[in-house]
C-alpha cells in the first residue's frame, strides 16, 4: 500500500465497524460472542473490561489478527477507506500484512517489551516506513521520522533520533510506540493498555499525546483498559465487556455517570477515588470527618487495649541503602503506631519496595536501625528470632509468582506455622482453615493448586499465608497492582476489614495515590529514597508542602 | 496481556492445561518412540526368561559347532547360539545405562542447584571446575579410568555416571535460576524455612521439565556409551552374553554369521532412537503448554 490513508474527511461515517465478531478456541469454546462497535475518525473508544473479558481478542481481530490457537467464527471487520470496503477478515494474510501498520496499527502495553534493545530509534521509525513504502525516497521518509516524533510530543534532532531504547524514559519509550504505530498516518490506531506500566505523571503525558493525534490528525483510536478513570480522561465513546460480550456501549459521559448495566455499575463502584467519596467495598473511606475507622455493621471498635493505643510499633531510624554509587535509600526515618495504616507511596525507582523488604527482612544490605516494639531487629530473616519472624508478615506484589505452582494452597498457607511452632498435622490444616476463612477463601480451596485459582483468589491465599500466625505488622508490597479494579476493591476491603478486626498495623506500599483514602490513616511519599512528605492522610492530600506531591496529585486521573 | 502471541493467556482463558505427560503422549512421534524404545526395554527384560522357550538353550555361553546353521539363527565362531546370546545380552546393558544415568542425574542436579541457589563464588568454583570436566571427552576420562581400575561394572557406571554430571549440572543450574527469582523462593526464605528445603520442596518440583528432557538425553548416550565401551573390550568382559560385546565378538565373520552383529547393532539403534523421539517430544511439552492441542 503506497499510499497513505486520507483522514480529512470530516464524515462521521465509522472507519472500522466491527459487526457481530465470534472468535472461538481450536476446541470449539466461544471467546467473543457477537461483539460490535464502530471507530469513527478523530474519535477514542475505550474498550473496558476485566482480564479474560476478550477485550484484547477483540482490539487484534481488528487488526486482522488472531492469537495462536484461536479461530474466527462469525462476523465481520469493515475497514473503510483502505481502498476497498471489504471485510478485512476475508482478505489473505499477505493482504492484511500490509494493510498492518499503514491503514491500521497497533501500539502494545509494555514499550520496553516491544522496541528492540539493539536498534536506534530513529530506524526503527524508519523501519516502518520503509516497509510500508512510504514517500518516495529515503529522504522523504527521514523526513516523516522527524515529523512524527515531533508529533507524539518528542525531540526529533538527530541525536536524539540516535538513542537506543534504554536511553529514554518509559513515557518516552511508550511514545516512540505511539510513533511507530503512527508513522504511516494509519486511520486506526489500537492502543492496548499504554499506560498500565506507567507512573501518573507519565501516563498524564501520554494521554495527553493520544488525545492530541486523534483531535488534530483525525486518527480512530481503539482503547483498550481496564482503567476507568484513564477512560474518563481520554475516551469519546465507550464499550464495556464482559465474559466476550459488549454488555453497554454509549457516549462516555452517559455510561460512567448514568450507567445502565449492572456490571458497568459494579465496575464503577470499585475505582478508587481520591477524594473518598465513594466507598469500594463495605468499608467506608477514610476522610477528615471520620479519621478512625468506622464500623458499618455496628460492632464494637477493635479492642485495643488502653495505654497501648498510641505506642509505636515499628520504628524504622536512619535507613540507608546503596548499590555502588547508586543510592536507592538515602535515610528513611518514620514510625507506625500499633494498629496503625500507613500508606508508601512512590513512582517506580524510588526505593519503595527496598524499604519494605528491608522492614520484612528480605534483604539484609541496609544500614540503619528497624525496631519493632523498641526492639532492634537483626537484618535478614534468618538473623532474626522465630518470634520477630512470626511478628511482621510480607505480602508479595504478584501473587502469579508467590505461590509455589507445584504445592497445594494449604501446603503454602502453612509453611509459616511448620517454621514457628511445634504443631500436629491436623492443628496446622485447622489453623490454615482459619486463615482462609478470614481472606474468605472456603475450605475447598485448601487442596487446590495455584493455577486453578484467579488473580485474586490467589492473592487472597498469599494473604491467608501471611495472616495465618496473627502478625502485629503486615507489609503489603504494591499487592493490588496486579490485579483487576473490582479485585483490587475487594483486596483493599478484606484488608481493611482484617486491619479492623485484628488490630494488626499495616504498611501499604503503592504507586497508586488514588487508593490513600481507601486504605490508609498516614502516608509517607517516598521520592528517589527520601520520604518527602509525612503526614495523615488528610494532612497530605489537602495540604500537599512538596512540589513531588503536587504534581502528582494534579495529574491523577478521576472520575 | 502484554505480548500479543503468547500461547498461555488463551490456555488460562480456555481450560488449565493439560500435564506434562498427557501433552507428551498426545503427540505422535511420542508414540512411535514409546513403542520402539518399550520393545526393545522389554526384549531385554524378558529375553533372560525366554530363552530356553525360544531356543532350547539354558545357558548363553553353550558350545556347538561354529557356524552351523543350528536353532533359528545359527552359532557363532566358538559355536554358542546367537539367539540365546542375543536374548541374554540385553538386560546388563540396559541397567548399566540405567545406573550410570541416574547417578549422573543425581550429581549433576545437586551440583546444579547449589551453585544456583547459592551464587557467588560458590557458583564460580561449581560451575568453573564443571567447565574442566567438560573439556575432557568424555569416552577418553572413561577410557583412563578403566585401564586404571579395571573394567568393573561397577567402575563402568560411575565413570559413565560422572562424566555425564557436568553436563546435567549445566541444565540444572539454569533452570534453577529462573526459578529461584521467583517470589515464592523468597516467601520460604523469609520464613527462614531450611535451604535443603527450599531446594527440594519449592525448586526441584518446578524444574522437572527440563530435567526429564535431560533424563532421556542422557540415557541415550549411556547406552551408546556403555556399548562402545563393551565393543572396545572395556565394559562387559568375555563370556558375558553382551549386545556391544557381541558385536565386536561376531563382526571378524560378518559375512559368514551376519545375525551375530545385526541383532544387536538394530537392538541398539532402534532403542537410542526410540529414547531420542521421547526426549524431543518430552521437550516440545515441556516448552509450550499448547502441544498437542491443535493437530
Amino acid at each position: 500500500m503506497s499510499s497513505p490513508v486520507r483522514e480529512d474527511t470530516m464524515t462521521t461515517t465509522p472507519v472500522l465497524s466491527v459487526e457481530g465478531l465470534k472468535v472461538a478456541t481450536a476446541s470449539g469454546e466461544e471467546i467473543l460472542h457477537g461483539v460490535s462497535f464502530e471507530l469513527r475518525p478523530g474519535k477514542i473508544l475505550a474498550l473496558v473490561g476485566e482480564s479474560g473479558s476478550g477485550k484484547t481478542t477483540a482490539g487484534l481481530a481488528c487488526l486482522g489478527h488472531f492469537r495462536q490457537g484461536l479461530v474466527h467464527t462469525a462476523g465481520s471487520v469493515q475497514l473503510a477507506g483502505a481502498g476497498q470496503a471489504g471485510n478485512l477478515l476475508d482478505l489473505p494474510e499477505s493482504q492484511r500484512r500490509k494493510l498492518r501498520g499503514g491503514a491500521i496499527s497497533y501500539v502494545p502495553q509494555d514499550p520496553a517489551l516491544s522496541l528492540n534493545p539493539a536498534m536506534r530509534i530513529g530506524d526503527q521509525i524508519l523501519e516502518v516506513l520503509q516497509i510500508q513504502g512510504y514517500g518516495s525516497s529515503d529522504a522523504d521518509r527521514r523526513a516523516r521520522t522527524a515529523e512524527v516524533l515531533a508529533e507524539v510530543g518528542l525531540k526529533n534532532d538527530p541525536a536524539y533520533q540516535r538513542r537506543y531504547p534504554h536511553q529514554l524514559s518509559g513515557g518516552q519509550q511508550q511514545r516512540v510506540g505511539i510513533a511507530m504505530a503512527f508513522a504511516c498516518r494509519p486511520a486506526v490506531m489500537v492502543l492496548d493498555e499504554p499506560t498500565t506500566g506507567l507512573d501518573v505523571t507519565t501516563q498524564a503525558l501520554v494521554l495527553q499525546t493520544i488525545a492530541q493525534l486523534a483531535d488534530r490528525h483525525r486518527v480512530a483510536g481503539l482503547y483498550i483498559t481496564h482503567d476507568l478513570a484513564v477512560v474518563a480522561k481520554v475516551a469519546d465513546d465507550v464499550a464495556v465487556m464482559l465474559s466476550g460480550e459488549v454488555v453497554e456501549q454509549g457516549p462516555t459521559d452517559q455510561v460512567l455517570y448514568r450507567p445502565q448495566h449492572d456490571y458497568t455499575r459494579k465496575l464503577l463502584a470499585a475505582v478508587p477515588d481520591l477524594a473518598g467519596r465513594r466507598q469500594i467495598g463495605r468499608v467506608t473511606a477514610i476522610t477528615g470527618a471520620q479519621a478512625v475507622v468506622p464500623d458499618p455493621a455496628g460492632r464494637p471498635s477493635p479492642e485495643v487495649p488502653e495505654g497501648r493505643e498510641g505506642r509505636n510499633l515499628l520504628e524504622v531510624a536512619d535507613l540507608q541503602l546503596a548499590y555502588g554509587s547508586n543510592q536507592v535509600l538515602a535515610g528513611i526515618s518514620f514510625s507506625l503506631r500499633q494498629g496503625e495504616s500507613m500508606m508508601l507511596l512512590g513512582e517506580s525507582g524510588s526505593g519503595k519496595t527496598t524499604l519494605s523488604r528491608c522492614i520484612a527482612g528480605l534483604n539484609d544490605d541496609y544500614s540503619g536501625r528497624v525496631c519493632l516494639d523498641s526492639e532492634e531487629l537483626a537484618a535478614g530473616t534468618r538473623a532474626r528470632t522465630t518470634e520477630q519472624r512470626r511478628r511482621v508478615q510480607y505480602v508479595f506484589q504478584s501473587p502469579f509468582s508467590s505461590l509455589n505452582p507445584r504445592r497445594t494452597i494449604c501446603e503454602s498457607v502453612e509453611v509459616p506455622l511448620l517454621m514457628t511452632g511445634r504443631m500436629g498435622r491436623k492443628e496446622r490444616r485447622r489453623r490454615v482453615r482459619e486463615a482462609l476463612d478470614q481472606v474468605r477463601l472456603g475450605e475447598s480451596y485448601l487442596d487446590r493448586r495455584p493455577r486453578d485459582l484467579s488473580g485474586g483468589e490467589r492473592q487472597r491465599a498469599a494473604i491467608a499465608r501471611a495472616l495465618v500466625n496473627a502478625p502485629s505488622l503486615l507489609v503489603c508490597d504494591e499487592v493490588t497492582s496486579a490485579l483487576d479494579v473490582s479485585v483490587q476493591a475487594s483486596i483493599i476491603d478484606l484488608l481493611r476489614s482484617l486491619q479492623h478486626e485484628s488490630g494488626m498495623s499495616m504498611l501499604f506500599v503503592t504507586h497508586n495515590i488514588a487508593l490513600a483514602r481507601h486504605i490508609s490513616q498516614r502516608m509517607a511519599v517516598l521520592q528517589s529514597g527520601r520520604i518527602v512528605e509525612l503526614g495523615s492522610t488528610d494532612e497530605v492530600l489537602d495540604n500537599a508542602r512538596h512540589s513531588y506531591t503536587r504534581e502528582l496529585l494534579a495529574n491523577v486521573p478521576a472520575l | 496481556m502484554s505480548v500479543i502471541d503468547s500461547p498461555q493467556i488463551i490456555a488460562r482463558e480456555v481450560e488449565t492445561p493439560p500435564g506434562l505427560f498427557r501433552r507428551l503422549i498426545r503427540q505422535r512421534q511420542a508414540k512411535v518412540g514409546i513403542g520402539l524404545a518399550a520393545a526393545v526395554v522389554l526384549l531385554a527384560l524378558l529375553g533372560p526368561l525366554l530363552l530356553p522357550w525360544a531356543t532350547g538353550y539354558t545357558s548363553t555361553e553353550f558350545a556347538g559347532r561354529p557356524f552351523q546353521p543350528d536353532g533359528m539363527l545359527g552359532t557363532d565362531n566358538l559355536g554358542r547360539d546367537v539367539l540365546s546370546r542375543f536374548l541374554g545380552g540385553g538386560l546388563r546393558l540396559l541397567m548399566y545405562a540405567a545406573l550410570a544415568t541416574l547417578l549422573g542425574m543425581a550429581l549433576g542436579v545437586l551440583v546444579g542447584m547449589t551453585a544456583a541457589y547459592r551464587g557467588g563464588r560458590v557458583d564460580g568454583i561449581i560451575m568453573r571446575s564443571n567447565d574442566v570436566l567438560l573439556a575432557l571427552p568424555q569416552l577418553v576420562f572413561a577410557l583412563l579410568a578403566i585401564t586404571v581400575l579395571g573394567p568393573q561394572g561397577w567402575v563402568l557406571v560411575t565413570v559413565i555416571g560422572i562424566t555425564h554430571a557436568p553436563r546435567i549440572a549445566r541444565v540444572t543450574r539454569s533452570a534453577t535460576v529462573n526459578v529461584i527469582t521467583e517470589d515464592f523462593i523468597r516467601a520460604a526464605e523469609m520464613y527462614a524455612v531450611p535451604k535443603w528445603k527450599i531446594l527440594v520442596q519449592d525448586v526441584l518440583p518446578n524444574i522437572t521439565g527440563p530435567l526429564m528432557v535431560e533424563l532421556g538425553l542422557r540415557m541415550t548416550y549411556s547406552i551408546g556409551a556403555v556399548a562402545s565401551l563393551s565393543f572396545l573390550g572395556l565394559g562387559m568382559q568375555p563370556p558375558t552374553a553382551d549386545w556391544g560385546l557381541m558385536i565386536n565378538e561376531n563382526r571378524i565373520a560378518l559375512v559368514v554369521q551376519p545375525w551375530g552383529v545385526l541383532l544387536p547393532v538394530l537392538a541398539i539403534a532402534v532403542l537410542t532412537v526410540g529414547t531420542n523421539l521421547i526426549t524431543d517430544s518430552l521437550a516440545r511439552a515441556a516448552a509450550n503448554s499448547n502441544t498437542g492441542a491443535s493437530k
